[in-house]
Parts: C-alpha cells; structure tokens; sequence
C-alpha cells in the first residue's frame, strides 16, 4: 500500500492530473479572492461554471469554433455574475441568499436549456461541440518528467497560470488593486476617497464571472468533451472555502487550489488500490474544509500574539 | 461679506423616517475657520456629508461660490474643492500612508501601473509644505492617532481642498497634539483655506474659530462672531435646557463594595490601547461616575465588564467571585445589570415585541416557564406591569419595538435592567437622545436604585448628567484613571475639565483611594 | 392600529390584518412574487415549446385535471414540509445553513438500513426509524453550526461542501452495505413489510406521513412560539447581539437550533423512505432542502404557514411533471422560477417598496427630537 502511494507520487502521469484537477478551481477560487477582497460574497460561482459550460458547448456547436464557445462560456459566466451584482448591490438583497436561489436557477435552468435544445438532460453528446487545444510546449515538452506533467496541458491550464498573474497584477501593482482592498476593508474609507464601492464590486464581479466562465468551459471543453448535469460538481462553494485558505492573495490561491487538486486526482488512483471511489470522491471537499480549518487556527494564534505585542510595546498614545 | 459655501433650507430624511436636518440655512465666508457646535444628534454631521457629497438632501440648495451645486458623490465634492477629515478615520488598515493619501486619485507610471515611489514622494514632499509630519512608508495599522489625523488633513490638501471639514478633530488627541493641530490648522487658514471645525466643545471653539454657528435638534439656531459672544449664550443655544437639573438627592451612605476591577487593558483592532491597568471597587448604595471626553476608553471598560471584550490583564470580581472575561450570562447571572449605551444595536432587539425584550433576561425562570413552555399569560402580565412602572407608552407590549420613539425605546432598556435580579447596574448613557420627561423619570429611578442599596457604575458624555446623579467621580483619560473625587459636589466643573483634557493628573496614591483599601 | 388591537377574535385579526400596513404589504409582495414566478413560467413555456398553449394548460391546470395528481400534490408536500420546516428554524434564526439537505438524504439512508436489517413490529419499526434518522440527522445538521462558533467558517459554504461529503458517504453506505445484488439498477435490498407505513387511501401513494407532516407543522410552531427554546431562536434572530447582551448563550442556541433543524431533514428523509418505496432507489440526492429555502421563505419563517407554500410548491412541481410528461418542456424548468421566487423575495428594496415610500412621505412631517435622535446620527 505505501509503496503503491509513493509510487504514485512519483508518477509523471499523477502529477499531470493534479495539474489538470487543479486548474479550474484554481480559477474559480482566484473569482472568490478578488471578489471577497472588494468585500462581496460571490456564492454564484458555481451557478457562472454551469453555465459558462453549458454555453461554452452550445456556441461552439452551432459556431464549429471552441474559440467562439470559450468567449460565449465566459460571457455567459460575467452575465450571472452581474445579477448576483444587481440583486445584491442594486436591490440590497442578501449576496448570500441570492447566490443560493442563482445556484438553483442554474443546476434546473442549464438541464432544462440542454433538453430544449437537444432532447437530452443529461449529456450533450448529441452536440458536435468543439474542445480547446491542448498545447505542447517547446523545449519544456522535452525535459525528462517535468515535460510529461507540464506540456501537452490544455490550453485553459496555460491560461489559468497567466489568470493567477493576472489576478495578483491586479490587486497589487494597479490602481484598481488599492481601491478593491479599501473597499473591502474599509468601505467608508473608499467612498471618501470618491470611490463608489459598487462600481469596485462590479468590476470584481464581472473579473469573477470571467474566470469562473474560463473553469467552466474548461470542464465542458477540456476536462471533458461535453456537458453534463451538475458538471461543476461544488467547484464554486469549495472555492469559497479555499479563498480562505489561499489568504485573499493570487499566489495564495495556487496552494489552496492544489489541496482539492491533490486529493481529488488522488480519487482516481487510490481506486486502484480497492478503497471505495465514493469515499475518495468525498475525500476533496473535506480536506478542503479541514485545510480551512487549521488556517483559521493559524491566523487567530498570530493575531492574538500581534495584539498582546501592541499592548506590552504600548504602541498607539 | 460673500460666502464661499451655503445651504439654503436644506433638509435630509433618512430611509427610516428619521429627519436629521430640516429647513438648515448655514453659511461660511472664504478665508475663515467655522465651528459648528451642538450636542451628539443634532444634526451637523449629517449636514456636513450633504456638503461633502456623501449625501444627498431631500430637499433645498446647496451654493458654493454663489452657484447651485448637487453632488452625487464625495468625488464631485472633492472636485469642486472641499475635503473632509471625518471623526472615524476613513483609512484603510492594511495599507500605507502614502497609498491612503492618494486613494482614489493614484498616481501612474507610463505604463499605467500604480506608481508606489511617487505616492511615497507626494506624501513626503506635501507633508514637508503644510508641515505636518507624516512617514509615508509605514502602514496605517502601525502608527499613532495623530500621525493618522495629519494623513486625513493631508489627504484633503492632496485632493486640492480650499474648503476643509473637521469632524470633531481633537476628540482622539492629547492636549499637546491639539495645541499642534490648531497652530497647524490657522496656518492652513493663513495659507488662503476655508476651514469648518465641528466640536462640541467650547473651549476649542472660542480658541481657534472665527466664527460659530450652533445646531439643535436638526435645525440651525444661530450664528455668532466667536468675539462677539459668550459661553454661556452658546452653551444655551446648543442644549435648550438648563444643563444642571435638580434632583431630590438624599446623601449617599455606601456600603461593602460590591465590584472589584483590577488592572483591566484592552487593545483594539488598530492596535491603540483603549484602556490601560484601570482598577477601582464599586460599593453598594453608592452611584460611581466615570466621566471623560468620548473616546477616552469608557465605552471599552464597560465592554469589558459587561462580558463583550476581554481584557488583557487584571481581574473582575463580584463579590468575591471571579467574573474576569465571563460571558454577559455568567454576568447577568452573577447579579449584573447593564444598561448598553447603544439601544438601537444592542440594548433591544428592534424587530421583536416590547414584551419579549422586556423579559429577553428572565424568560427562563420558573414563573415564565414550565417544562420548557412559556407561560404567555405570566409572560403578559410581567411586561405590562413593568410598561405601565416604567411608563412605557405604547398600544400594547405585543407591538415591536421597533415602532416606538427614542424616549420609549430607552425605557424598554431601562425597565428591564431595573427590574432584573441585580444588586450591581452598570448605567451606559441613559438618557442618550431621549425626551426631557423620560429623563427626569431615569434619574429619579437611578437615584432609588442607590437609595434602595444597589452599586451602579454610571458612564455619561452627558457631564452635567454625572454630576447631578454621581456620589463619588473616576475621571478616564487615554485609557486610564486620572483622578478620583470621593465627593462629588465638591467638583468644579472646571477643575474636571482640566483632568479630562489630560492636562492634569492626580499622583498615585490619591487615584487609589477608589479602591477603597 | 391602536384600535383594532382591541378587537377579539378572528374577525378582529383579519381586521387587523388587513389596517396593519407593515403585515399587509410584505406579504402581498410574496403573494406578488408567487404569481409572478408562475406568469414568467408561462413565458417561458411559449419560447420553448412547441405547442405551448397544451403546455400552459399541463402546467397550470394539471394538477386539478386528474384526481391522481390531487394525491400526488399531497404526496410532494410532505418532504417539502419537513424541510421547509427545517430552514424557518434556520431562518429564524437568521442563518443560512443548507445542511437538512444532508440530514434528509442520510436519513433516508439510516432509514434504509433499518427498514432492511431491523425485525420489529409494525408501527414500532417506522417510528424507530424515523427517530435515528432524525437524531443523525440533527447530529449532521451540528457540523456547520460547530465550523461557525468555533472557526467562524461561512455555514453556507461549509454545508454545502458537507452536503457533497454526505452525498458520497451514503451511497457508499447503500452501495457497500445494504446493496440488493439481484438489480441490475442501483437499489437496497427490499424494506420489510412492517417498515412500511399505511397508506391513507386506498389504490394511491398518499401514506401517513402526511399526516405525520401535519403534526410537525403543529408541532414546530409550538416550538418556535411557545417554548423558551423558540423563543431563544427568534431572539437570537432578532439581533444576535441583543440575545448575548440579555444573557443567552448564542452559541447553545445556534447549536441546538441546527440540532432541530437537522432532525426534522432527518424525519423527512425516513418518511420519505418508509411512504414511498419499497427500497432506497435513489440515483442521486433529490435535494429538497432547496425547496425548503423557497418554501420557508413564501411561508416568511412561520411554520404555520408552511403547508400553504409547501402546497404551491408541490402544484408547481406536479405541474411541471405533468407537463414534461406530455409535452417537450423539461421538468427542471420550475427551478428557474424558484430561483425567481427567491431572488425576489431576498431584495429588501423589492419587498419593502411600499413601506420606504410610506417613511418617506411622512417623516418630513413630523419633527419629534426622539425620532432625531432614534436615527443614531
């Protein structure tokens, strides 16, 4: 048994499926940082993949170009996305709550979308849709071991690397960076500055919504051929939990997102040693919830200790 | 003379049905500085953001240089030139001074990234220019109270401010850092600023305005030259009442103590100790004041003993009793009554019914429930008896409270810890906002709780409220005890505000008296 | 209002109701919310459908067309009650846990275990049932309840992500220990005849959980309205703040709340089982708990209230099936309006329209220093 698991940790071919496993949650937990950075709650996340994914596939479909798909994934992602904006920002309604009735609208509502469409509720196979390329990288696609988990990935894997870039990009070194973290951190403070805190948290919003629709095409483009009921499997409420872990920071996320990758490709392997896949298939979302766990512990012990240290160096009067 | 900025009959109702300005004409001339006084609620903050564009009025004009002006947004305030220093700093924790400073209108390099040097060098070179003494690489969370106040008024400079809003500027500074902040702020008005400075406080006001325009109660009362008029005409303006009120008051003949604090600290989220190593005994069938400007650590030290916030250090002990970070429950059930000074978040549950927050303390006993029931009709009895005690007037106890005035709200409170199975009551601004009958009632019922041997620890920004109900007097300021009046008749009003501006401190041995051996 | 408080009775509370404004209106906009989800499903019908005018009729008319669907209705309601139930609690006490979904499909599961494996009596046998499975059920509902207390974890996240955890567990447990082998498809082993619970007409499906449901709404409304208990969690709901200042322990109440919210999932999910089927057939979780949330917020967190909505939803949903049965419309479609009623009934904007305006009109007007000074300025 261990020498099977280390065996499997050694293998080239696991760690091309973590990577795989990784990306799109990856993405979507980059979506909840940026938005819970500008202070919202975009529990809609899973509701833009299902949708990004079912759009995705239909565009591409009728277009014959996974190109065409992917940016109509994504803006069906962003269209989600901005009536959790609406609702929430406009109608003051409870981010929350809308976020669960948009999660249920999307589960029945892209199910019924698919059968309208194809007379099938749960698969798109019916459907000549199109899958994003998978690319070979010079040079890297050569190098023993690493080559064989790094080149020859998908096309949205490579995007999910520069997303990451682009996600810190944004809250670190742009103007816009600043303003997310004042209006999340201090709305009145943002709004002095003549911020308008909603038009921060639009823009958070449609950024979520894209990379949300980028994950989601992936599962229906890439991952897999096509879509299928309930393909996002949690991907958007288990990134909300790996928001905390990954700290609220980009290259927080790529830790936070290997965890689920981790175990869940773990799933496929540990099957052949006879454990039952069910249990694996749980594995993924209870680590993530035991990984947010022992981050919270690790937080408060340090804020506890930062305040005890103000007060002894009797800083502030 | 001409005005730079004026409002003219300008009115603001909040979403709740509140009127918090009505029918307001204020003026202010270019070149001077205006103070805008009145007491907590009566409008001048709400009138300033409806100037500063965060805000909008229901209904009247606002001119500045003359012409009509609607701001949707404190952007189009800043861009018309006004800038506001709010009482809450408007800084965010996490980041640097010079990031805060140009929050907003950020500077870019060529390529349109945020330029952190030239922020840093904007910081720097601004703080040179007003000589206000800031360090633009440090994080907000990590420097003083008034290194952050300085970054506020900078920040208002940056965005080109000529008309500049102080919100109660010096309520968080020591005596010294006001002196600089006032040399600071005539320089300003030398340089060609318009300044407003809103304070409740007199003496600050005749110290550095021009001129000074009182509110009340949501309206405007007057505007005076600061020569031409004197404290006490100011003082009745702002309160419309006399400020002492007589009470029937026999002396007071305290007992054991009853509450022991010892040493109690907190530190909170920025990092600055609200309370520091504050010990005192409170004994029974005395009323304690604690008296200081706001802000001063009385709200935490209540917090603290009253279950909401742990202190650092130290200890609190009932009776002998160890309640040191207890839960409010294990409080309450140790025989501690708390009056909250905010009624509206905490001291009652708005949605629910008069009756359910008159008992929310002692539904569990056994004359309100049996085997778990309620006994509805106990229940209804208990709770009329205490609205028809306390006279809250209302048309029935099942009516949510929600529904009533400030005056009825704070009766609810009232009624219910006075009523509770307490023989301390910790007393947090009771007549806060409330009717001028309903707070003739409150003290005549605070003054029979002493009378009948109860221990109450009383917290009031209402001085003239501590004076007229307080036995023996604990001034706070920054955090801690600075002076101790076992006799509180025998306290000038004066000589107190010299302890709670920080300029003088009684030695050791005399604040230690308060613990009673 | 002073005056019609004084009215006894029922014609004086309808009276009151009707003068009462800030109870009127509020419920009008559920009402609004109810008949416009309907009308935009009608819309979307006709963009669908082939023949939409035979659609809207399934979908409206069906249920009262045939007699069967009236017993169908009845049937649907029962699940839909106890996890409405559920989540008032949970409303009540205003949080957001979507766990009962869990609770419901493991006590289904336990249920299972117990119809296949336990030889007890007829009438003992169901209710031993139902009693564990409320208990597991109440015990998972704890999970998220014990995330938030003590690590502050979002309870909607956490639950959700517990829900798939839950999902996965039991159908490892129906798989690996209570499998029939004989089926091609996935199934239990058969339940025994005594789990079995009668059924209230003869020659249909409607059982006594029907009534069983009837007595938790009694029963839940007792608990909510005239136990210390409910009156901890409508406290707490309130303002959390308040009920720690009064002396509460939040996090007991929090605790205990989810306990009985999980417990009557659990209950729903045995009934469910011992009712309906003849074994645990389930190819995948039937998620009632998202019902729940639209049927305890159409009932505005009043249990009393629960069989009204939990009617409408079991009309749209034996609407849609009778649509979708003969006709090209998808039976998933009524979640768009769901989602609808939801989004609807969550805008503080759209449910307090008629009362913001009111404030507005009248508060210029009056010029008390108390209302001044009530605003907190």
């Amino acid at each position: 048994m261990l020498d099977f698991i280390a065996g499997v940790f050694g293998s080239s071919n696991y760690w091309f499926i973590v990577v795989r496993s990784t990306a799109p949650i990856l993405l979507v937990t980059l979506g909840a940082v940026i938005t819970e950075q500008a202070g919202i709650k975009n529990m809609a996340l899973e509701g833009s993949m299902l949708w990004a994914a079912l759009v995705g596939v239909l565009a591409s479909a009728a277009t014959g170009s996974a190109w065409i798909g992917l940016l109509a994934g994504m803006a069906a992602g962003v269209a989600i996305a901005l009536v959790l904006g609406i609702f929430a920002l406009k109608l003051d309604a409870n981010a929350v709550l809308v976020g669960v009735a948009l999660n249920l609208l999307s589960t029945g509502g892209t199910v019924f979308t698919l059968f309208s469409i194809t007379g099938d509720k749960g698969i798109s196979s019916s459907l000549a849709s199109k899958t994003l390329p998978v690319i070979r990288i010079p040079f890297l696609a050569d190098v023993p071991w690493l080559g064989k988990v790094l080149s020859g990935q998908n096309f949205i894997i490579y995007v999910s690397i520069v997303a990451v870039i682009v996600v810190h990009v944004i809250l670190n070194k742009m103007t816009i960076g600043r303003r997310i973290r004042a209006t999340g951190e201090n709305v009145d403070a943002a709004r002095a500055a003549g911020i308008d805190p909603n038009r921060i948290k639009f823009f958070t919003l449609v950024v979520s919504g894209m990379l949300a629709g980028l994950a989601g095409c992936f599962l229906s483009m890439g991952y897999t051929s096509n879509f299928t009921s309930g393909i996002s499997a949690g991907r958007g409420y288990v990134a909300n939990a790996a928001q905390v872990v990954a700290g609220g920071t980009a290259v927080g996320s790529i830790f936070a997102a290997l965890i689920f990758g981790i175990t869940d490709a773990m799933a496929t392997f540990l099957q052949n040693v006879g454990l039952p896949p069910e249990l694996i298939q749980a594995l993924p979302y209870a680590v993530t919830i035991v990984g947010f766990i022992v981050v919270t512990l690790i937080r408060d012990k340090r804020e506890a200790a930062r305040k005890l240290r103000l007060f002894s160096r009797g800083a502030g009067r | 003379m001409d005005t730079i900025l004026e409002a003219v009959d300008l009115c603001k109702v909040y979403g709740n049905g509140t009127a918090a300005n009505r029918h307001v004409d204020f003026a202010v001339r270019p070149g001077e500085i205006h103070g805008l006084v009145g007491e907590n609620g009566a409008g001048k903050s709400t009138l300033m953001k409806i100037v500063y564009g965060e805000e909008s009025p229901s209904s009247g004009t606002l001119l500045l240089d003359g012409r009509p002006v609607r701001f949707g947004s404190s952007r189009d305030a800043i861009a018309a030139g006004i800038g506001m220093v709010h009482q809450h700093f408007m800084l965010v924790p996490s980041l640097s001074l010079a990031e805060n400073l140009v929050l907003g209108s950020e500077p870019r390099k060529k390529s349109g990234m945020y330029d952190l040097e030239e922020a840093v060098r904007i910081t720097q070179s601004l703080s040179d220019k007003y000589n206000l003494k800031v360090t633009p690489r440090a994080r907000v969370v990590d420097v003083s109270v008034s290194m952050r106040q300085k970054l506020e008024i900078l920040k208002t400079l940056y965005r080109g401010a000529r008309i500049l809003i102080l919100d109660e500027p010096t309520a968080v500074l020591t005596p010294q850092e006001t002196d600089e902040l006032f040399v600071e702020l005539k320089d300003l008005r030398d340089k060609g600023h318009t300044i407003i400075f809103i304070s409740h406080k007199l003496g600050e006001v005749f110290e550095l305005c021009d001129r000074v325009t009182v509110m009340r109660d949501g309206a405007m009362i007057a505007t005076h030259d600061s020569g031409d008029v004197d404290r006490q005409t100011i003082s009745n303006e702002m309160v419309g009442r006399e400020v002492r009120l007589t009470v029937d008051k026999k002396a007071a003949s305290p007992g054991a103590s009853a509450l022991d604090v010892r040493d109690l600290s907190y530190v909170d989220d920025f990092g600055i100790t609200m309370v520091d190593r504050v010990s005192f005994s409170l004994r029974e069938g005395e009323v304690l004041g604690v008296v200081g400007v706001d802000g001063n650590g009385q709200s935490e030290l209540v917090r603290i003993l009253t279950g909401s916030a742990a202190t650092l250090t130290g200890s609190v002990r009932k009776r002998g009793t160890d309640i040191t970070n207890a839960t409010p429950r294990r409080i309450r059930r140790a025989g501690i009554a708390h009056v909250a000074e905010d009624r509206m978040t905490v001291g009652t549950a708005l949605p629910a019914s008069i009756a359910d927050n008159l008992l929310a303390d002692r539904y569990s006993a056994p004359e309100y429930t049996g085997g778990g029931f309620l006994r509805r009709s106990a229940m209804a009895a208990a709770a009329g008896d205490i609205v028809k005690r306390f006279d809250i007037r209302c048309s029935s106890p099942g009516q949510p409270v929600a529904s009533l005035s400030g005056g009825n709200m704070q009766k609810v409170v009232i009624g219910r810890e006075f009523t509770a199975a307490a023989d301390v009551l910790i007393v947090s601004q009771p007549t806060r906002g409330v009717d001028i009958g309903a707070i003739e009632f409150i003290h005549r019922t605070i003054l029979s709780m002493r009378d009948a041997g109860k221990a109450i620890l009383l917290v009031s920004s209402d001085l003239g409220e501590v004076l007229t109900l307080s036995d023996s007097l604990v001034v706070m300021h920054s955090g801690r005890i600075v002076a101790y009046f076992p006799d509180a008749s025998a306290v000038t009003d004066k000589e107190l505000g010299l302890f709670m501006l920080g300029v003088k401190r009684q030695d050791e041995t005399e604040i230690r008296k308060v613990l009673h051996g | 209002m002073d005056k019609h408080l004084k009215k006894r009775g029922l014609a004086g509370k309808m009276a009151m109701f009707f003068t009462d404004r800030d109870a009127l209106e509020p419920a009008l906009v559920t009402l609004f919310a109810a008949l416009f989800s309907l009308l935009a499903g009608v819309g979307l019908i006709f963009l669908v459908s082939k023949e939409p005018s035979q659609s809207v009729r399934n979908f409206l008319l069906g249920p009262f067309l045939r007699t069967y669907n009236i017993y169908y209705m009845m049937i649907a309601m029962v699940p839909l009650t106890f996890t409405g139930l559920a989540l008032c609690i949970i409303y009540q006490s205003k949080h957001m846990s979507l766990i009962v979904d869990s609770s419901f499909y493991i006590g289904a599961v336990v249920a299972t275990a117990i119809g296949v494996n336990l030889s007890l009596p007829a009438g003992v046998h169901p209710l031993v049932a139902m009693l564990a499975a409320g208990t597991v059920g109440g015990l998972i509902g704890l999970l998220p309840a014990i995330l938030k207390i003590r690590w502050r974890a979002n309870e909607l996240v956490s639950s959700l992500m517990l829900n798939y955890v839950f999902y996965f567990v039991g159908s490892f447990v129906i798989l690996y220990f209570l499998r029939d082998r004989n089926q091609t498809i996935l199934s239990s082993l058969p339940f025994k005849q005594t789990f079995l619970l009668p059924r209230l007409v003869p020659n249909t499906q409607l059982h006594a959980g029907f009534i069983i449901a009837a007595a938790f709404v009694v029963l839940v409304s007792i608990f909510l309205y005239r136990t210390k208990w409910g009156f901890e969690i409508r406290l707490i709901g309130a303002n959390q703040k308040f009920a720690a200042y009064a002396g509460l322990s939040v996090p007991t109440v929090i605790l205990y709340s989810h306990f009985v919210s999980g417990f009557l999932g659990g209950v729903g999910g045995a009934i469910e089982m011992a009712g309906l089927y003849k074994a645990f057939i389930w190819q995948m979780n039937p998620s009632y708990a998202w019902d729940g949330v639209i049927v305890a917020m159409l009932a505005r967190k009043n249990p009393k209230f629960v069989p009204l909505s939990a009617f409408f939803l079991a009309y749209m949903r034996v609407g849609a099936d009778f649509m979708s049965r003969r006709g090209d419309v998808a039976f998933e479609f009524i979640t768009l309006l769901q989602g609808m009623i939801i989004l609807i009934l969550a805008s503080d904007k759209i449910v307090n329209y008629f009362k913001a305006r009111r404030l507005k009109r009248t508060a210029l007007a009056t010029s008390s220093k108390s209302a001044v000074a009530a605003g907190g300025l």
